[in-house]
């Protein structure tokens, strides 16, 4: 398990990649991978955002991305998992998490990925502050869900 | 008792500072200590409460230097 929180722009693929290489070379019993990018969007609630600051609460959060990275593992037949997430100020386009999941099977990694973000989505204490034209506000939960409960902000 | 609190996101900005340290003199529940706090402020939402970092309901009761934050609800992923 690797918890990650980034306060700098990182590159996903990348770091799939070296921790894959240096890992997981050895894991060959690995038979399927199963990974979640959020990105942020441009538009919310019909309004164009310009930016977002994302803020968390130290400690918390990485206790809690744990706890919900170990409750899946145990319920699933994850091998191995990671869990990326930005906080400070993100830009369009911008990766802001990223989950993947390694099991023999492909049916644990994609149960084990979707239940982490989506625990992760509402116990991770994270939040959004978004710029609009308008000023700035935050985020409400039920704006994002009310909209899409699948696709990250 | 002395308890350090915390503010995130809305509810921070509504209090107008991020953290503060409490002294009181008897034994407080987590949402005694929000009514204290959040009697002069305009915040209207949901709130979410950690003792220590794990989720609490408003009747868990707090001990000496306890850390106690308020937030709301979390829009992380």
């Amino acid at each position: 398990m690797y918890i990650e929180i980034i306060n700098e722009e990182f590159d996903p693929w990348q770091k799939l990649v070296e921790y894959k290489r240096a890992q997981l070379k050895d894991k060959t019993n690995i038979g399927a991978c199963s990974v979640f990018l959020g990105t942020m969007r441009d538009i919310n609630s019909g309004d164009e955002i310009k930016s977002m600051e994302l803020q968390h609460y130290p400690d918390m959060t990485e206790l809690y991305l744990e706890k919900i990275v170990e409750n899946a593992t145990k319920k699933f037949k994850i091998i191995d998992s990671i869990v990326l997430h930005r906080v400070g100020l993100v830009s369009p386009s911008d990766p802001i998490v990223l989950v993947a999941t390694w099991s023999e099977h492909r049916q644990d990694a994609f149960d084990a990925t979707r239940e982490i973000m989506e625990s992760l989505k509402s116990e991770a204490p994270f939040w959004k502050k978004e710029s609009t034209d308008k000023g700035f506000r935050w985020v409400e939960p039920e704006q994002e869900n009310s909209e899409d409960m699948n696709e990250t902000q | 008792m002395i308890i350090v609190v915390k503010y995130f996101a809305s509810i921070s900005d509504a209090v107008g500072k991020t953290s503060e340290k409490l002294t009181f003199q008897q034994k407080k529940t987590a949402g005694e200590v929000w009514s204290d706090v959040s009697k002069d402020i305009k915040y209207n939402g949901k709130i979410m409460i950690a003792v220590n970092h794990e989720y609490v309901s408003e009747n868990h009761s707090l001990n000496d230097n306890d850390e106690i934050a308020f937030f709301p609800p979390v829009t992380g992923g």
